[in-house]
């Protein structure tokens, strides 16, 4: 159980306070509603880009890291298709510091010509760190755009191209902060030992004063139902085979989500798992197997990949992966191993309420998707499936013209 | 009316409370470490057993025993044993490093009777079946030769093998030694490393009185003292500086990592030299990535570290660059390094530079687990808590003469091991 207080300032900024004596230290997590998703489909990259430019300084404070440093605090920050989440994690009694830097970057940036430069070439570094030098390091920036063909997931948050980075400007970025930095778009969470008459005094002081801004009304784009069986083959310099699958599912919300969850865990969660025992030990198709989901708030993707073993056509792994997806179709998961992957939920719960910044997060994330609140009932939602309702999604899910299908073959 | 232009008041830390380990002794003598605190009712219980009998003849004894314990033992298949685990929501592990072998489990207290048996069974009864070893075998080769693409993942074998020779430390493995490893290596090397004489068990979460009586119930009785061992044990010879490049045709990027042989935890220099090291390349704004990233913009990271174990220390700085600019990359690098060595380290920074380790130090005692893992360090190079409250007096005190000191004795740039995988 996360407990909670809530309130919003009048500029609209969400505050939701943690209190958790059982530490000295405090978190401040800034969510903002913009993600990759938001991006013009000519300018990718650009929520991330902008990740990294929010701590090139702002219009009163001219280093972002340094003053958090000095009061021994830690910070970072990730950008994915759908959100981008500031973080800062400090002695409690410094917490103060916390509220000056991070209202101080959501009233205006103050970065020069040359930070721009260089976190165009950081980013850049980044591209072919995680995506170019690695083996298969790009498969997302393929399978994307096969699964998605309208809905603006079909590109990764790194972006499309490494030159979508190099061409922004300081007015792209300008216009991106107006846009989608104000209090109105952003959800506030402080949690550690702190009080929540305390905080709401900091919140007002240092936030209140914002102007809140409109928040930016998103239309994107649907992705049409797929009709048709999609396929890709990439050759590269890369020691195995391996094979990519994916399929659209339901919205991070809806009630499929809960269900796609639980068949990835019927599926790939642990050494009793259906993929690992059969394909990986007993017919030794695979040396490593995975089922897992995007998450996305809009309607993401279930995907399974794997790594062939030396020596096995893909066309027989393929036809291995479909046989255990039509048994989930047409079978029902015993009790037992139902039973199975819901105390795996339930005690997950458990152990992610270990982590304070793990806390913060999670109740920014539900606070998006509708109430804070959300994430205490959260494995009831689990628990309520039965395995009626994960045959009937295996049939809505695992259908060929529901399918990209991406190999990846070693030259 | 608020100044923003003026950083709020701030408070340095004073107190770091650590929760101490209990001690307590198992019928058999096993020795078990209880860290209680947290208000989940969940628990942590590792068995560490420390690395023995290194013989580079079968090299992958000690580390296929570890990564194979789950894979069936006289009672129970993989299959029976994973299912059990996982029936119960709970999470077993195995971990291997350099000097010891760790089998980890998380589990809800409440099944915590349910699932202790289970543990003891894989730590004294696993038989490593011939079908499981062949599995294991083909899957860690197909694994190696995908790290192998990696131009991180190589220069950090080059690099290891340049200090540590041919040692466990040093070791990187072949396909070819998997090739090599048969059962009888395994059934050899379980007999005699995983026994009460070679195990510690430290649980950490809420542990109350009922589940110390459940871990002596387990592995306080019927569990006896085996052969005697030795525990790896190294003394690795100073050498001169060289340079180590293995090129990638094509490489957009190069992997690099420098550095050398240093002193471990158990040296009085070592909680200074960590302050050394945050100055030079540990932390986000560090004179490495101030320069390198946030200056230059070579890299998406670099960063430095002096690693204590329990044969030796040694510090590293690495990175992955831009194959085109890896030569300035290093330079620059090199440049950073005489700086410490011929000017001081400015009190605001040095200032700057406490604080954040303290404060570092402190968020990293976030629950039980960070507790125990604190612990761990200690016990491990057989020191007590005074080596905290020494790293703490150490880090509020250290002066900018004794750092310039240090970066002198310890940093010289030509005695380092200079690995760079990709273009130069």
């Amino acid at each position: 159980m996360v407990n909670f207080n809530r309130f919003v300032l009048d500029n609209g900024l969400k505050v939701l306070v943690h209190e958790d004596y059982t530490t000295p230290m405090a978190v401040v997590n800034v969510l903002y509603d913009v993600g990759a998703r938001d991006e013009d489909p000519e300018k990718t990259g650009f929520a991330h880009l902008f990740e990294h430019l929010m701590f090139g300084g702002s219009v009163n404070v001219a280093s972002y890291d340094e003053p958090l440093q000095r009061v021994g605090g830690e910070n970072n920050a990730f950008t994915s298709n759908d959100i981008t989440n500031y973080y800062i994690t400090l002695p409690a009694a410094n917490i103060e510091t916390a509220f000056w830097l991070e209202s101080d970057r959501m009233l205006g940036l103050a970065f020069s010509e040359k930070s721009l430069e260089v976190q165009r070439n950081v980013v850049s570094e980044e591209f072919k760190q995680r995506y170019l030098n690695q083996p298969y390091g790009n498969v997302w920036l393929k399978l994307r755009p096969l699964a998605y063909k309208e809905h603006p997931y079909k590109w990764a948050t790194i972006g499309k191209d490494l030159l979508h980075i190099e061409q922004a400007t300081i007015d792209d970025v300008k216009s991106f902060f107006a846009k989608h930095y104000n209090p109105s778009n952003a959800i506030l969470v402080v949690g550690g030992a702190v009080n929540t008459e305390d905080i709401k005094l900091l919140a007002e002081e240092w936030f209140g004063s914002i102007p809140g801004g409109a928040k930016p009304e998103r239309k994107l784009p649907a992705e049409p139902e797929q009709l048709q069986e999609r396929r890709e083959v990439i050759k590269a310099d890369v020691p195995l085979n391996a094979l990519y699958m994916a399929f659209h599912m339901s919205a991070r919300k809806d009630t499929g989500y809960y269900e796609a969850d639980l068949i990835s865990d019927i599926l790939s969660r642990g050494n009793a798992s259906r993929l690992y025992v059969s394909l990986v030990k007993e017919q030794k198709i695979f040396s490593d197997i995975n089922a897992y989901l995007t998450g996305s708030s809009d309607p993401g993707l279930f995907v399974i990949e794997g790594k062939l073993t030396a020596g096995v056509d893909t066309a027989t792994a393929e036809a291995a992966i479909w046989e255990q997806l039509e048994e989930l179709k047409s079978g029902l998961v015993s009790e037992k191993e139902f039973t199975k992957v819901k105390n795996k939920v339930e005690s997950t719960m458990v152990f992610a309420e270990m982590s304070l910044l793990d806390k913060a997060m999670n109740l920014a994330f539900f606070e998006l998707m509708g109430n804070a609140a959300d994430l205490n009932s959260e494995v009831q939602k689990y628990l309520v499936l039965t395995p009626t309702d994960i045959q009937r999604r295996a049939n809505k899910i695992f259908r060929k013209e529901n399918s990209s299908t991406l190999l990846y073959l070693a030259n | 009316m608020i100044d923003r232009t003026q950083a709020p008041a701030f408070r340095q830390i004073e107190n770091i409370d650590l929760i101490k380990a209990e001690a307590y002794a198992l019928d058999n003598g096993v020795d078990l470490y209880v860290i209680n605190a947290g208000t989940q009712d969940l628990v942590r219980i590792e068995l560490i057993f420390n690395n023995i009998n290194w013989n580079p003849a079968k090299p992958l004894q000690a580390f296929a025993v570890n990564s194979m314990l789950v894979e069936g033992t006289s009672k129970l298949t993989a299959l029976q044993i994973a299912e059990h685990v996982d029936y119960y929501g709970a999470f077993l592990q195995t971990d291997y490093n350099y000097d010891y072998a760790l089998v980890t489990v998380y589990t809800l207290t409440k099944h915590l009777e349910a699932i202790l048996p289970i543990i003891k069974d894989v730590v004294t009864g696993s038989v490593f079946p011939e079908e499981e070893l062949e599995t294991f075998k083909r899957n860690q080769k197909q694994k190696l030769s995908v790290n192998l693409e990696k131009n991180d993942f190589l220069s950090r074998r080059l690099f290891n093998r340049a200090l540590f020779g041919n040692s466990i430390y040093g070791y990187a493995a072949e396909a070819a030694d998997y090739d090599r490893l048969d059962r009888d290596q395994l059934v050899e090397y379980f007999n005699l490393a995983y026994k009460p004489g070679n195990c510690t068990i430290i649980a950490s979460g809420k542990v109350e009185d009922d589940t110390i009586s459940l871990i002596n119930e387990n592995f306080g009785k019927h569990w006896h003292k085996g052969s005697e061992i030795q525990t790896n044990l190294f003394t690795f010879p100073a050498r001169g500086g060289d340079e180590h490049y293995f090129e990638k045709e094509g490489a957009l990027q190069s992997a690099i990592r420098l550095g050398k042989l240093s002193v471990n935890r158990n040296h009085p220099d070592f909680a200074a030299l960590q302050v050394l090291n945050t100055v030079l390349g540990g932390y986000f704004g560090s004179r490495l990535m101030a320069n390198i990233r946030e200056d230059k913009g070579y890299t998406y990271g670099i960063g430095s570290a002096v690693v204590s174990l329990q044969n030796a220390g040694y510090f590293f700085i690495a990175s992955e660059v831009g194959a085109d600019v890896c030569s300035s990359a290093i330079q620059e690098i090199q440049k950073e390094i005489t700086l410490l060595q011929t000017e001081l380290v400015p009190d605001e920074e040095l200032a700057l530079v406490k604080n954040y380790m303290l404060g570092s130090f402190l968020g990293g005692l976030e629950n039980a687990f960070s507790h125990a893992d604190k612990f761990k360090n200690i016990y491990f190079s057989g020191m007590d808590y005074d080596y905290y409250s020494n790293y703490v007096e150490t880090v509020k005190s250290v002066s900018s003469e004794k750092l310039l000191e240090l970066a002198k004795f310890y940093l010289n740039f030509d005695s380092f091991q200079k690995v760079i995988v990709g273009k130069k």
